[in-house]
């Protein structure tokens, strides 16, 4: 465990420094790498388009972009955002990287097919790729029909390919997890031993292998549509569009689960450790995310209250859509009740667990208000709509990344963050996010309607709001880029357990061997078990 | 690791992963990953599945007229020959258990044949569809006894997308046989480690099921209404 070892002793970083090395590897640790690099180049071009799409908004008439470039703004916005970046973001990077090593084996169960999603990720992406480059696509992220499958003359076809086999990447992540949790756990890891992030991730996989499979045979069907006119989604031959609409929603809204639920995974980490009690309440909060992940799939129909579905299925899906609110409740309500009386150190991430908790809270209140039948009629489709997602996507699962990344940071490269310029940083994008978004509410319940580049002049001062706090975000988000990067060579070099934390990723080096573990450990302990994890050589907050 | 398994031949066979700590672990993984998997195909399926449930029960007249368009007698004899290959299947993987190489190699090669029968005989249905203009997309789609020749397009399009949705699973499922009867013969199998040729079977054995779903759905839906 000492520093001198560190010199000679073999871990997943060295061994092997080739680009083959890498590109073939089957170590989980290096695939979450491989992953992370990814996804952040993903993060980094969605953002780029957001910036484009706030900087039309500055002025009520469109004057930067044509309207036809707005739409293919915010599609390509959506598009990379959600399937290339929130999709895999925590479960692929900090899921791959320590799912294996908390429950203590040493690697997924499938390596192969972990490498394998990773290159379904890159195929999935350079259609994706091919699409923007070629002239873009202006559907909205949501491919509605008709318009997707008769008018639309962008790349539809390139991007829903893109999506398509970028799905299956997330299919055989979900895959791999399940396998992995019930088969690989260590001597003594039973169920309720493993770190809520485990189940987390583990209800995370369930989604991704039922609700995955369902977009992707949908955008076979769009893509029939397209190029053989079948008439699924067409009335002319007496089809229906509205089925695509309950096809699509049936995988996207679960999805927003797939994106959250880990998140939440991290959060409960990230709390236990900085308030250095265990997590309150730790079956409610594991079946919490089991419940979530079951009750998800029965909700998709609160997005089709405007689209002449029966009243009495509105009423059905209103009330289920209050119900799902419950597990996500216990879990804000237990994380506030595990920081009670905690010996609570403000390091960087729990900064950023805090910004979860409440901008969680508030994404997920304001999903009460669209998922009431009668509210949800006035905002549909406005601003109001955009802000409570950005809440729950940004503020929550954003939020909850970047915490995780910086939790995580020692562990994963053997160094330490700079913890001035990461509080900094963790400033920044709490306050850019609020100054982005909020004023969203306020627009979109005044009626700006979401997709729209021109708007009345009274709006102005909101949307210029908005676009001032998303500089600060930007900046925010900048700011971990450069540090981050700076501290692979400079940060302090990290011990094993910084954080004196108590999960397994804690009691192997950092950064950990190519097995994970010099020895299997055999589990005598429940998790969040701080009584005989003793404080460690770097004290932080 | 590897070269141990080399000078043995037969060590070769085990073919232990190293992030498992038995063979049975090993095993039970990789049926559990098939299961999944094959979940993930019912979820797949399963919205072809929604739509033909709406359609059908809203154009109910000219789904039967369009159904008993189709030549049950031969999608019979194709229910029969993909029931039979499912039992070469079966007992390719108990020679498996049972190590018997040379039985693997022959119960495989029936599977393939009569899976290639299945495929063939579909592509001979398709071309006859095409001929009788029961194609969607073709311009001179017609179909006889309905004036609604849009929800029978539909009936069509279902008819096609599903049955060739199942289609290329054969396809796939055929390449996994090759796959399966070149290493059998290379010697890789044995009674230790016959894992790919069991998940495969039960890769076959869903599309099997998929069909004996499709078959009555799609051939049989006059059968249900009064003449």
């Amino acid at each position: 465990m000492s520093t001198q070892v560190l010199q000679e002793r073999q871990h997943y970083l060295n061994n092997g420094y080739s680009l083959k090395s890498w590109l073939l590897t089957k170590d989980h640790k290096r695939i979450a790498v491989l992953y992370f690099i990814t996804i952040s180049i993903f993060f980094a071009i969605g953002g780029a388009f957001a910036s484009m799409i706030r900087a039309e908004l500055i002025t009520p008439a469109g004057d930067l972009v044509s309207s036809e470039t707005y739409n293919k703004l915010f599609t390509m916005h959506g598009v990379i955002m959600v399937f290339f970046f929130l999709i895999p973001s925590v479960p692929a990077t900090m899921g791959n990287f320590f799912l294996p090593i908390m429950i203590g084996a040493r690697d997924l169960a499938f390596p192969r097919i972990n490498l394998l999603s990773w290159y379904l990720l890159i195929a999935g992406g350079a259609f994706a790729f091919f699409a923007m480059f070629a002239g873009g696509v202006d559907t909205g992220w949501t491919f509605y029909t008709p318009y997707s499958t008769t008018y639309s003359n962008t790349y539809v076809i390139a991007t829903a390919l893109g999506i398509f086999v970028a799905g299956f990447s997330s299919i055989l992540t979900g895959l791999n997890f399940i396998v992995t949790v019930h088969r690989m756990r260590a001597p003594g890891m039973t169920w309720f031993r493993m770190p809520l992030f485990v189940w987390a991730n583990y209800a995370t996989g369930v989604i991704q292998v039922l609700g995955t499979p369902v977009i992707a045979v949908t955008l076979v069907l769009v893509f029939c549509e397209r190029v053989f006119h079948i008439g699924i989604f067409d009335p002319a031959l007496g089809g229906d569009p509205v089925l695509f609409q309950h096809l699509f929603w049936f995988y996207s809204h679960p999805a927003v689960y797939i994106m959250v639920l880990p998140a939440m995974g991290v959060i409960s980490e990230l709390v236990s450790t900085f308030a250095r009690k265990p997590v309150f309440g730790y079956p409610f909060v594991a079946f919490a995310s089991v419940g979530i992940a079951v009750i998800g799939f029965l909700v998709w129909g609160h997005h089709l209250f405007v689209s002449g579905q029966s009243v009495y299925a509105g009423l059905v899906f209103s009330f289920l859509s209050y119900f799902v609110a419950i597990p996500s409740a216990i879990k804000v309500f237990n994380w506030t009740a595990t920081l009670y009386k905690g010996s609570i150190s403000y390091a960087t991430p729990m900064l950023y667990a805090f910004g979860f908790i409440g901008l969680f809270t508030i994404g997920g209140l304001t999903g009460l208000f669209v998922a009431a039948l009668g509210l949800d009629v006035h905002v549909t489709d406005t601003y109001f709509v955009i802000a409570h997602f950005h809440y729950v996507m940004v503020g929550g699962t954003v939020m909850a990344y970047l915490g995780g990344v910086h939790y995580w940071w020692p562990k994963m490269t053997g160094r330490m963050y700079p913890e001035g310029w990461a509080k900094l940083s963790a400033l920044f994008v709490f306050a850019g996010f609020n100054l982005t978004f909020f004023p969203q509410f306020i627009l979109g319940y005044l009626g700006m309607p979401r997709r729209y580049h021109a708007y009345p002049p009274e709006f102005q001062v909101l949307h210029v709001a908005s676009t001032a706090g998303a500089t600060i975000l930007a900046i925010g988000y900048i700011m971990p880029a450069i540090y981050l990067a700076w501290s692979l060579r400079y940060g302090e070099v990290a011990g094993a357990n910084p954080w004196s934390a108590s999960g397994l990723e804690w009691q192997t080096p950092s950064p950990p061997p190519t097995h994970n573990f010099e020895e299997i450990p055999i589990v005598t302990q429940e998790a969040y078990d701080y009584s005989h994890v003793k404080r460690e050589e770097i004290e932080v907050g | 690791m590897a070269s141990e398994a080399h000078a043995h031949g037969h060590g070769e066979t085990l073919a232990l992963r190293e992030q498992f700590d038995t063979a049975y672990q090993q095993r039970d993984a990789s049926t559990l990953g098939m299961w999944i998997f094959l979940i993930t195909e019912v979820m797949f399926f399963g919205g072809m599945f929604a739509a033909y449930t709406i359609y059908r029960s809203a154009y109910p007249t000219v789904f039967a007229i369009a159904s008993a368009s189709l030549n049950v007698t031969i999608g019979a004899i194709n229910t029969c020959v993909l029931l039979l290959s499912s039992f070469t299947m079966v007992m390719a993987v108990r020679a498996g258990q049972l190590g018997q190489r040379k039985l693997i190699i022959f119960f495989l090669i029936l599977t393939l044949f009569f899976g290639c029968i299945f495929l063939g005989v579909k592509a001979y249905e398709w071309t006859e569809k095409y001929e009788e203009h029961h194609m969607p997309g073709q311009a001179a789609f017609h179909l006889e006894g309905t004036d609604l020749q849009g929800p029978a397009k539909l009936f069509f399009s279902l008819y096609f997308a599903m049955t060739g949705l199942h289609a290329m699973h054969m396809v796939v499922g055929v390449g996994i046989l090759t796959f399966l009867i070149l290493e059998t013969r290379k010697g890789r199998y044995s009674t230790e480690y016959y894992t790919p040729v069991d998940i495969s079977g039960l890769y076959w054995h869903f599309v099997d099921v998929v069909w004996i779903f499709l078959f009555p759905l799609l051939y049989l839906i006059d059968r249900h209404l009064p003449k």
